[in-house]
């Protein structure tokens, strides 16, 4: 399908239209498996679910942060404007994650711990970790020189990654409200729970792909409107 | 079927943010690709 003048819609042209119908029939299959599939917990109840998307959407934001981290340390390496535009767009897709993550742990909360919020050490951490981003994104519109930009925005989104481990160790090196793990050295996770927990998590890996390929493509073709200005502002002289 | 209503806006919630982002960043796109469009039929 492509609109009156003859370009594809705009999110189509950074990915197919089979991609996208693909990671939405997986996005409801996790959803389905998440609901209905997966066997009720036996103390929490219903709204124990919520754990299959919030813990894979931490996980996913922490490898988005990640590469903000690693993206950053390659744009002030090499200086390439791809390392740069990577950075910005997995931040707002960590951001994203993130604020499901801030959503969805009070919704479970409240009926389990009878409060929403505390100021525990995991979950105040994971607050700091989002205000960080959200004000990493903030930096990059005060910043007009697109240069000076994406340098200022490397070395805070270095600064920033520093409190992903605090955030993912909090929980074993402090006292918390938090749980502990249930996967991995720390707990037992019911097998049919840990392979639903897999599929989220796949789900919400492919939409975090998705998100940040549609994202560099709105980078890059800002870049691309913003040479055009220059070069339109300089022939005007 | 206690806490369903808060599992239904957790899940809301999880599809709203994504869907919510997709959109915002379809919308920036369709503004530049329309921008790029105006700047490349303004330079012939």
């Amino acid at each position: 399908m492509q609109d009156a003048e003859g370009s594809a819609p705009p999110v189509r042209a950074a990915i197919s239209l089979g991609a996208i119908v693909a990671i939405a029939v997986l996005l409801a299959a996790a959803s389905y498996a998440a609901l209905v599939v997966a066997p009720t917990e036996r103390t929490m109840g219903l709204i124990q679910r919520i754990f299959y998307f919030h813990v894979p959407s931490a996980w996913t934001g922490f490898i988005a942060f990640f590469f903000v981290a690693f993206a950053s340390v390659a744009f002030l390496r090499t200086r390439r404007p791809k390392w740069d535009r990577l950075a910005v767009s997995s931040a707002e897709v960590g951001v994203a994650c993130f604020t499901i993550v801030l959503i969805t742990g009070p919704i479970w909360a409240h009926p389990v711990w009878g409060i929403w919020w505390t100021w525990d050490w995991r979950l105040t951490s994971t607050l700091v970790l989002w205000l960080l981003y959200i004000s990493y994104l903030i930096l990059r519109m005060m910043v007009d020189d697109p240069e000076r930009r994406a340098v200022v925005a490397a070395v805070f989104g270095i600064f920033a990654s520093l409190d992903v481990p605090l955030v993912y160790f909090s929980i074993w090196f402090f006292r918390t409200q938090h749980p502990q793990p249930v996967i991995g050295d720390g707990g037992h996770l019911d097998s049919r729970m840990a392979w639903v927990l897999m599929l989220c998590w796949a789900a919400v890996l492919a939409v975090m792909a998705v998100l940040i390929r549609v994202r560099v493509r709105l980078e890059a073709l800002r870049a691309e409107v913003d040479a055009l200005r220059m070069r339109g502002s300089g022939t005007s002289r | 079927m206690q806490n369903l209503g808060s599992l239904a806006v957790a899940y809301i919630a999880v599809w709203g943010v994504f869907c919510g982002y997709l959109f915002t960043v379809s919308r920036r796109l369709a503004r530049l690709e329309g921008e790029l469009r105006r700047l490349k039929g303004a330079g012939k």
